[in-house]
């Protein structure tokens, strides 16, 4: 027996189940990936901005007798300048090293005129650029304040749309999720119109016939996207781990807690076939006396 | 009279398209009465019953059924109210997926009510239509007949206080039809108001000599009491 009434009342609809299951399995699937990418793009973003909001350098370039006495000038400038956190001129080494990878080790800093880099961390209010750089400007000609906003922009708006990318791709999958569904339960209702006849004959309030239908759909629909997201979080989860010290790149997949976020989309799957079913059967019902 | 109608008409009026079936139809069942109502084919009988059942909604005229206006009733006080009618449909209404027994306790189960309080009463029924041999037959297996006789089961399953009955009997054999007839009887006698639509003018004499019936005819688009020419 198993099945109780109102389920029974309703012949089993098999090819539209198995198109229902399928639906939000594959829909699961690709949720998380949006999923993925809208996370992973949100942590670059956020990477990126904090990691380059917060730091500035200002370069001197100057003939070789000035340049020490530009570098004094400027850190006295940095010094009385509201926002500054800390100013620290780059030792020989750390140029070197920030060089290595263009230019091997053997660099000779010394002949090549390499400008002078002074490293400064902003307080969170931030540094009044203009009037710094009209102040660097009177006391160390040769030096050029750079707060990276030239290139942290560009960037931050790349990840900015990619994160919109991911989440207009959510939105896209939701939304071919319930026109599928709405198409699948359509179909099944179009079949049963007789059936939905006869039990509105016999005595049957609507919601009793449209939970027989939404009942079914919302399970399946939740059954598929289940499978789906598993699938998905195994897909994501061997994937190649990005190096945590490989800088910038994070890679596609979630990181702590974040691995919870993708088992809400079998309920929310669920949710939408439940809303989607109960339209179409509503819509149906109501050709019926 | 103290007691409301079953079911009124006043004036009613219906048409599938642009002529008019019914017009000026005027019909008042009282509690406990036992009415046939006869005609040509085509004339109008199933759409009166169908009417009544609200299935189909005057197109004009005023409608009563258990004293309330149908015009005023929403569709789930249109799906109770008609828990307490049974119907014979002339094309019997089933659920092919599902056995006899399922279907004939399908008003008590889409109603909420368990089947199984019902199975002595539904075991009985099913003996005395002569279905007791068929009940994990599926209603496609059925021949004409049995299908009637399992929907006049059905219709009274839920121990209606209304029977409408379109044709009960037009597949099944005289002696059937007796036995058909009788529940019908029986059910009138217990207090229950029945409407039977039908050609056949032998079973209104076998009616009549066992209660007191009326006789509707349609004709002319409207309803006549047919005279004692039976
Ligand atoms: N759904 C419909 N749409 C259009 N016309 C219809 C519809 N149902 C019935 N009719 C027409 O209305 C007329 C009356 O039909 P109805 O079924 O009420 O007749 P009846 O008296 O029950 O006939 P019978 O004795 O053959 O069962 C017929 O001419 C029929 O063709
Ligand atoms: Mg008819």
């Amino acid at each position: 027996m198993g099945r109780s009434g109102a389920d029974r009342v309703v012949p089993p609809t098999g090819f539209t189940a198995r198109l229902t299951v399928f639906t939000a399995a594959a829909m699961a699937f690709l949720a998380v990936f949006a999923l993925a990418l809208s996370l992973a793009t949100d942590r670059l973003a956020s990477r990126w901005s904090e990691a380059l909001a917060r730091t500035a350098t200002v370069r001197i370039s100057a003939p070789a007798g000035q340049v020490a006495a530009q570098v004094d000038a400027a850190m006295e400038v940095l010094r009385t300048t509201p926002g500054v956190d800390s100013a620290r001129p780059l030792s020989d080494a750390e140029r070197r090293a920030l060089l290595e990878p263009w230019f091997g080790p053997d660099l000779p800093l010394d002949r090549l005129r390499i400008p002078a880099l002074i490293e400064v961390v902003e307080t969170p209010t931030g540094i009044d650029t203009t009037g710094l750089r009209a102040r660097l400007a009177g006391e160390a000609p040769g030096a050029i304040f750079d707060d990276h906003t030239r290139w942290r922009a560009p960037l931050v708006r790349a990840a900015g749309r990619l994160r919109m990318l991911g989440l207009f791709s959510l939105l896209l999958i939701s939304a071919a999720t319930a026109a599928m569904i709405t198409l699948a339960a359509q179909a099944a209702l179009a079949a049963n119109a007789r059936v939905i006849a006869t039990l509105r004959l016999v005595g049957a309030l609507d919601t009793y016939i449209a939970r027989a239908f939404v009942r079914r759909f919302t399970l399946r629909a939740f059954a598929g996207a289940l499978a789906g997201t598993l699938a998905g979080l195994a897909t994501v989860a061997s994937l190649p781990r990005a190096d945590a010290a490989g800088g910038f790149l994070t890679g596609l997949g979630f990181t702590g807690a974040e691995w919870a976020l993708p088992l809400l989309i079998p309920p929310i799957t669920a949710a939408v076939a439940f809303a989607a079913t109960r339209f179409a059967a509503f819509r149906q019902l109501r050709e019926t006396t | 009279m103290d007691t409301p109608h079953v079911i009124e008409l006043q004036n009613v009026a219906y048409s599938y398209g642009s002529d008019a079936l019914l017009s000026d139809v005027t019909l008042h069942l009282a509690p406990g009465s036992f009415h046939f109502l006869t005609g040509p084919s085509g004339a109008g009988k199933s759409t009166l019953l169908k009417l009544c059942y609200m299935e189909l909604m005057p197109s004009a005229g005023q409608m009563t059924v258990f004293g309330r206006e149908v015009s005023d009733l929403r569709r789930d006080d249109i799906a109770r109210t008609r828990r307490r009618i049974g119907v014979v449909h002339q094309e019997c209404q089933f659920l092919d997926h599902l056995p006899l027994t399922e279907n004939l306790s399908l008003p008590l189960t889409v109603a909420g009510r368990d089947p199984a309080e019902e199975a002595e009463n539904l075991r009985e029924l099913m003996t005395w239509v002569g279905l007791s041999t068929r009940a994990q037959a599926t209603p496609p297996e059925l021949s004409g007949g049995e299908r009637q006789r399992a929907a006049l089961a059905r219709a009274v399953i839920m121990d209606p206080e209304l029977i409408l009955a379109d044709e009960p009997t037009g597949n099944v054999d005289w002696e059937m039809s007796l036995r058909l007839l009788q529940l019908l009887v029986e059910l009138n006698r217990l207090g229950k108001t029945v409407l039977v639509a039908t050609h056949d003018l032998n079973l209104i004499r076998a009616a009549k000599s066992q209660v007191s019936v009326r006789v509707l005819r349609i004709a002319d688009r409207t309803l006549q009491l047919s005279g004692a020419d039976l």
